[in-house]
């Protein structure tokens, strides 16, 4: 019986992507995103925050994710499944960037 | 030669406070207090349109808490002007979160000008959704694409969208097909018709680590060379600031919401939150005058203090 439940979990773990995976929150203050780099496993909810007093937005490069305008306190979350690097910006003010590497 | 240059010196004087007018003739501006506007030795200059920008119209924070307010004391101020200008031009960030209640508040407030002509090109507070409500609206002139031009009192005017398609670091941008337009729309016009060119982020790059700039603006410059008057205006900034360069004039708008800080003197871009007794005097609208018979275009800045 404890065999069968320790395959079990091993195969949920599986299912789920990663057994790594791992919830990460970036906020947006003072134009910034902190931090500006996040590296998480396959499976991995992002969630930004705009801590701000200015809105901002979360939008990909390449079009993969865009959060909309964020006002202050406003929060937008993104599940990252397969391996990669995913760069961002803020539409608003583009000089914001940041990258989320999922590996 | 040495005229020229006497002229140049004049223009250092526009720091007059709270109302500058500056002519541009013949691409040499000359400066003279907003106090002296209505005196004799001016009486050519007649009122073409009036600039105001970045309304931001659903900001909320302390910086302004009544932008709503402040945009119908600036309407108010153009309404009050002795002649009435031809046109209203918004110069973008109509709105803060291009919300359709923010466009429609906007749109509200603007109903209570006595010049009804508007003209609009919209700033990335407008376009967060690329410009989905706001092509709808306010920007359904410019058919879609943001640009489009217009002529009024003897001027050209071209309407150019930078804030669609941002640049590494940054910087507003053009593309291509813009400046393939601009190219067309300008060849054929005769060299002595003042060109007035607007857009919402800077086209002359004032501060780059905070994005403002247009990163392909020299290529609209090149067209540009050739016209004897030539005025480029920006918003986006909230504060003036201004240069000659051969016979152009670029000339940046004051918001009627809030001000910024000066490039460089803060960590970031954003509202700057001022006393309230001093707020109305960082707010403002720019008045574009031509005189005819000189060629010249004559901008005074006026604040709501």
């Amino acid at each position: 019986m404890l065999r069968r439940l320790a395959v079990f979990v091993f195969v949920a773990a599986a299912l789920s992507g990663a057994a790594s995976a791992q919830d990460t929150t970036v906020t947006i203050k003072s134009f910034k995103f902190m931090a500006m780099d996040v590296a998480v496993a396959p499976g991995s909810t992002v969630t930004w925050v705009n801590d701000d007093e200015e809105p901002h937005t979360v939008t990909s490069e390449t079009g993969l994710f865009a959060s909309g305008g964020l006002d202050t306190g406003q929060k937008f979350s993104y599940r990252f499944e397969k391996p990669g690097v995913y760069k961002y910006r803020c539409s608003i003010h583009p000089q914001m960037t940041g990258t989320v590497t999922v590996k | 030669m040495a005229d020229d240059i006497a002229r140049r010196t004049a223009l250092k004087c526009m720091a007059f406070g709270a109302g500058t007018v500056f002519a541009l003739s013949g691409g040499i501006p000359v400066s003279f207090p907003l106090a002296e506007a209505a005196s004799p030795k001016h009486a050519g200059a007649k009122p073409l349109f009036v600039q105001i920008s970045d309304s931001h119209i659903g900001f909320n924070k302390d910086a302004n808490p009544d932008v709503d307010g402040t945009l119908a004391r600036v309407a108010a101020v153009i309404n009050d002007m002795p002649a009435q200008p031809a046109f209203i031009l918004h110069t973008g960030d109509i709105t803060h979160l291009s919300k359709p209640d923010e466009f429609d508040r906007a749109r509200q407030i603007l109903k209570g000008l006595r010049t009804s002509e508007l003209h609009t090109t919209p700033g990335e507070h407008d376009v967060i959704d690329q410009g989905r409500v706001y092509f709808d609206g306010f920007g359904k002139e410019s058919g879609g694409k943001g640009y489009y031009s217009f002529d009024s009192g003897g001027v050209h005017f071209a309407a150019l969208i930078n804030v669609l398609d941002f640049k590494q670091g940054g910087l507003g941008a053009l593309g291509a097909d813009q400046l393939a337009w601009l190219a067309d729309d300008l060849s054929g016009r005769a060299a002595s018709q003042p060109v007035v060119v607007f857009a919402h982020m800077p086209l002359w790059t004032i501060y780059a680590p905070w994005g403002w700039g247009t990163s392909d603006a020299d290529a609209a410059f090149a067209l540009l060379k050739r016209f004897g008057s030539v005025t480029v205006l920006n918003g986006h900034i909230h504060q003036i600031v201004q240069k000659v360069e051969g016979n152009m004039t670029f000339h940046t708008a004051r918001s009627t919401a809030y001000p910024q800080p000066v490039a460089g003197t803060a960590d970031a871009p954003g509202p700057l939150k001022v006393p309230p007794e001093k707020l109305a005097g960082m707010l403002g609208l720019t008045s574009v005058s031509l005189r005819r018979h000189a060629a010249a275009i004559t901008l005074a800045d006026r604040t709501l203090a």
